[in-house]
């Protein structure tokens, strides 16, 4: 089961959780997991079923590229981060 | 001054062509002023094009007479908000980070309402720029002014305010860290708006043709960026824009934003002739994104060990007239690079009538570092410990978890600040009153997009390899290097073009210090895909399995039959008789730039008379991995601290009560000249980067991020008086000395 | 304004002849009129340095100049510095110590830098440090545009007879 690290921001939809585990092969798959647990999570996150563009996804440390393809492993620990820009 | 330690030139470690002081590709082109940057062109028929930039910082546009700039003779057509359809608010990439059409179309022209003064309003195309220039004096703009929001300082959080987005962050139970603390410093501080200073300023060239296709030489840090906000705002596919690049004379993410080519393209439209626009340097100040002001507070707290046991930070950016400051980078650089168990960030993105903010060098990073590195600093000075060595103290590690929660990948800071720590330059006698020496240290955080590039191999045994990554400082020769490396060739027989959009696959815009490692990975990956054509190409020729041939240095060998020997020139001769040439596109995706560290050891005298600080000494030190060529490894990191060292001692936008800006040249915006600097130490520590070939890391932007608290510490110890203000001017640090005198 | 002026003047070894209106400065007429791209403009009020040519044997910024003033002037601009045989010792200093990055203030320290060592070979690092203190670059922070100029400066010292 993947591990989600849960932003402040939506803490309030889980009840105050830091982390949840969830089931998925992807990321569609974990944030269908997750809004089951958490109802309207997944709203929070996504803009058009595309990932909002203030957040960036970090599954395993890498940025992903793939959105809500993106492949996620048993063990995979995943992030949703302020996106931040280059100079 | 001690003289920087240069390396010999030739290939570090394993490498041949890696790690040398190769001479730049672009290097003859620059230095006999054949290189065309953005301005640089003329075709027949050109008209010119001048912007009229609004004098208020808010008001309503009621409306706008053209008439008499029509009449006037030479103009050939005048362009408003009007003649662009009204896009519907899309999300853009645009500079690895996103940026709304909307906002960008409202940036170029205003639309109904001025944010800021400097809007661009209306633009006019005549046959000379003066022409041009007299007729945006006569266009007649009807402005009902508005109220001026000018602090942009998020003291008001209330909804209805000017703030618009929050981003929190947090780890542990601060008050249970505070509570454990020995010593807990609190401090607010503040950053000014400073500009990105590039030399050259914006300038674009557009054709549209009578069949719609449309062409743009422009200068920008991205191609493809400007062809998507161009077609977007345009109401055109994204086909009909071919984007050709210039050389760009500096960006420091300035020119990730997009001001002309869309204008440019609208009155070339109008008027059937290619126009060409350039910004006068007071339009790139007043209309052109600068880098955001910051207001900072931060409290952290200490054992008596000098384990960080809490830390809070309460970041506001301003981000000008529309959404989208930096303060996402400082935010999630917040806790800097120490490992904290308790910490808690918020950052605030503020809106004020200001120019809209755009990236500068690590955006939103430095500003966070000064206010974090100044309270390291008297959080070391009042546990009574060495600075570097509270720093080692609480030093981040692999594994460490970033402010974010992302765990930090193999990384060796311990490293950097020990070297720092051992370097003459820390112990070095420093005598004389009114002197003191300053240390600061930095991380960023970098994020990838992937590359793509094309190669193909000529028949003399060279290589043309052709990307769409625009080449800001050096990248053509760093990239080509990498190639070089695989293929046993000299970095010139790799010949790296950068071309327009309509010639290589979607390329990402060059900022966030990716371009070296991104399009080095593209490299590496299509003279890979080389090497194995070529020596399937040997294999046939030599009647043998391709599993027979070997490459290396340059030579393919059949183990078999050790008389069978070809150079990689000699096959490349052959290509063209054995079943035609050898081409290849690849596309690398991104796998882990990671986070980059740097540090500064300054020495700084204030003369007590004036408040003028000198920079008596400057080492820089940078974690490069692998330093694909270290030349321009240090000159990143020179430039990096010439930069800092303009933002914290001279470099400020002033702005009128009206709300316009003040400083609008090189004269009263004070960048530093070469009589205000020294020569500029490097040290360039090389801890490999795993999640590349070679080990390298980002370098362009970390090296700036350390030198503004740097700077800042060395004052204090020079003065007893911290500078929590930037810029230290001379009139800021009279006023804190006579302030000082006072309560004393 | 219609009326032009004619103006002969000497570039790079070359005579030259242009017309020119009275509020045309030298940088204009070198980029618009003569299409002598490599005198760059920075700021047209005379604060960078990019525009940096030399005229009778001074350094100017060209934007500072009318194009009416060259009348009868000896103009070099960076154009006319390499010679057939190849670069000039700053260009190849400037190119061997990585003394450039994105290359849009080069032109101008070059020129500057030549004015300087033509008459003093052997200025130092502070007499090159005030002397090109007209000259604004935002890549380098001076440190390999000052080591380059002290580089070609030692070499046209071993240079001269």
């Amino acid at each position: 089961m993947a591990v989600v690290w849960i932003p402040p921001f939506l803490e309030s939809l889980t009840g105050g959780a830091h982390k949840v585990t969830v089931s998925g092969r992807n990321l569609r798959q974990v944030l269908n997991s997750l809004d089951t647990l958490y109802p309207g999570i997944k709203d929070a996150l996504l803009e058009e079923d595309h990932i909002h563009p203030s957040i960036a996804v970090v599954i395993d440390g890498a940025t992903g590229h793939l959105e809500l393809i993106e492949p996620v492993r048993e063990e995979s620990e995943i992030h949703f981060i302020p996106a931040i820009s280059g100079g | 001054m001690t003289a920087t330690a240069r390396q010999e030139s030739k290939g570090s470690g394993p490498f041949k062509v890696v790690g040398t002081r190769t001479t730049r590709h672009d290097g003859v082109d620059k230095v006999t002023g054949r290189a065309r940057f953005g301005a640089d062109i003329s075709m027949s028929g050109l008209l010119h094009g001048k912007v009229l930039r609004s004098p208020h910082a808010h008001a309503r546009i009621r409306s706008i007479d053209t008439s008499m700039a029509e009449a006037l003779p030479g103009v050939k057509g005048v362009a408003t908000a009007q003649d662009f359809p009204i896009i519907r608010g899309q999300a853009l990439d645009f500079s690895g980070a996103v940026s709304n059409a909307r906002v960008t179309a409202e940036v170029i022209l205003a639309h109904e309402r001025v944010m800021y003064a400097g809007h661009a309003v209306a633009a006019v195309a005549a046959t000379s720029p003066h022409i041009a220039e007299e007729a945006t004096r006569l266009i007649r703009v009807d402005y009902e002014a508005s109220r001026v929001e000018r602090l942009g300082s998020g003291e008001d959080t209330s909804p209805g305010s000017n703030i618009a987005s929050h981003i929190q962050l947090k780890r542990g139970d601060v008050e249970q860290g505070f509570g454990e603390a020995e010593v807990i410093v609190e401090r607010e501080l503040s950053t000014q708006t400073i500009h990105q200073g590039y030399i050259e300023p914006f300038a674009s060239t557009a054709h549209w043709a009578p069949d719609g296709h449309v062409t743009i030489w422009t200068t920008t840090q991205g191609i493809f960026g400007v062809r998507a906000s161009t077609s977007a705002i345009l109401g055109i596919p994204e086909s009909m824009v071919k984007v050709i690049p210039m050389e760009v004379g500096g960006g420091f993410g300035g020119k990730a934003s997009i001001y002309l080519d869309p204008v440019a393209a609208v009155l070339s439209k109008k008027t059937g002739h290619p126009v060409k626009m350039v910004m006068t340097r007071k339009e790139v100040f007043e209309g052109t994104g600068p880098g955001c002001a910051a207001i900072m507070r931060v409290k952290m707290g200490a054992d008596s060990s000098g384990r960080i046991t809490a830390a809070q930070f309460w970041l506001a950016y301003q981000a000008g007239a529309f959404p989208g400051s930096s303060v996402s980078g400082g935010a999630t650089t917040g806790t800097g690079p120490y490992n904290i168990d308790n910490f808690l960030i918020d950052g605030y993105d503020v809106v004020c009538n200001k120019q809209k903010t755009s990236g500068y060098r690590a955006p939103g990073q430095c500003q966070a570092n000064f206010a974090i590195e100044t309270v390291i600093d008297e959080l070391a000075e009042r546990l009574g410990m060495d600075p570097l060595e509270l720093r080692l103290k609480n030093v981040v590690k692999e594994g460490d978890r970033m402010p974010t929660g992302v765990p930090f990948p193999y990384i060796d800071l311990r490293k950097l600040e020990e070297t720092m720590k051992t370097h003459p330059h820390y112990s070095a006698p420093l005598e004389g009153p009114n002197r003191g020496r300053g240390v600061a240290v930095a991380f960023r955080g970098h994020g990838g997009q992937g590359a793509p590039a094309t190669m193909n191999v000529n028949a003399d045994g060279t290589i043309s390899l052709i990307t769409g990554a625009i080449d800001l400082s050096g990248t053509r020769t760093t990239v080509a290097m990498q190639a070089a490396e695989v293929l046993g060739l000299a970095a010139k027989d790799v010949i790296l073009t950068v071309v327009d959009t309509d010639s290589v696959a979607q390329t990402g815009t060059t900022a966030g210090s990716r371009v070296t490692f991104e399009m080095g990975l593209a490299a590496i990956a299509a003279a890979q895909e080389v090497k194995r054509q070529m020596s399937a190409r040997a294999a046939m020729l030599w009647e043998v399995q391709p599993e027979e041939v070997e490459f290396q240095d340059g030579v393919f060998t059949c183990n078999r039959s050790p008389a069978k020997r070809m150079t990689f020139k000699e096959l490349a001769g052959r290509l063209a008789r054995s079943g035609g040439p050898i081409t290849c596109s690849v596309y690398a995706p991104s796998t882990g730039i990671g986070p980059s560290f740097a540090g500064n050891i300054v020495d700084v005298e204030i003369d007590p008379e004036t408040g003028k600080v000198d920079i008596l000494r400057y080492t820089a030190f940078l974690d490069a991995g692998q330093a694909v060529h270290p030349g321009f490894v240090e000159g990143q990191m020179q430039g990096a601290t010439a930069q800092g060292i303009g933002w914290a001692l001279s470099e400020e936008y002033l702005y009128t009560e009206e709300g316009a800006v003040a400083n609008t040249s090189f004269l009263d915006y004070r960048t530093p000249t070469s009589m205000d600097l020294p020569m500029i130490d490097t040290v360039i520590i090389q801890v490999p980067n795993p999640h590349h070939p070679f080990g390298v890391r980002a370098v362009g932007e970390v090296p700036i991020v350390p030198t503004l608290a740097a700077v800042a510490n060395a004052v204090y110890h020079a003065t007893g008086v911290r500078m929590t203000r930037l810029p230290m001017s001379p009139g800021a640090i009279l006023e804190a000395l006579e302030a000082k005198k006072a309560q004393e | 304004m219609t009326g032009r002026t004619h103006v002969h003047t000497s570039i790079n070894d070359t005579d030259v002849d242009f017309l020119c209106e009275s509020r045309q400065s030298l940088l204009e007429v070198l980029r618009d009129v003569l299409w002598l791209f490599g005198t760059k403009e920075g700021c047209n009020d005379g604060n960078c340095g990019a525009c940096t040519v030399i005229m009778d044997g001074r350094i100017v910024d060209s934007c500072l100049v009318l194009a009416v003033e060259a009348e009868g002037k000896t103009i070099t601009t960076i154009e006319g510095i390499a010679q057939a045989e190849g670069l000039h010792p700053l260009q190849q200093a400037f190119l061997e110590g990585d003394a450039l990055q994105c290359g849009i203030c080069t032109p101008g320290f070059v020129l500057a830098a030549k004015a300087l060592l033509d008459r003093e070979p052997d200025a130092d690092e502070t007499r090159i440090r005030h002397w090109l203190a007209g000259n604004l670059c935002r890549c380098t922070g001076y440190d390999k545009i000052v080591r380059a100029v002290l580089k070609a400066g030692k070499e046209m010292r071993e240079e001269a007879p």
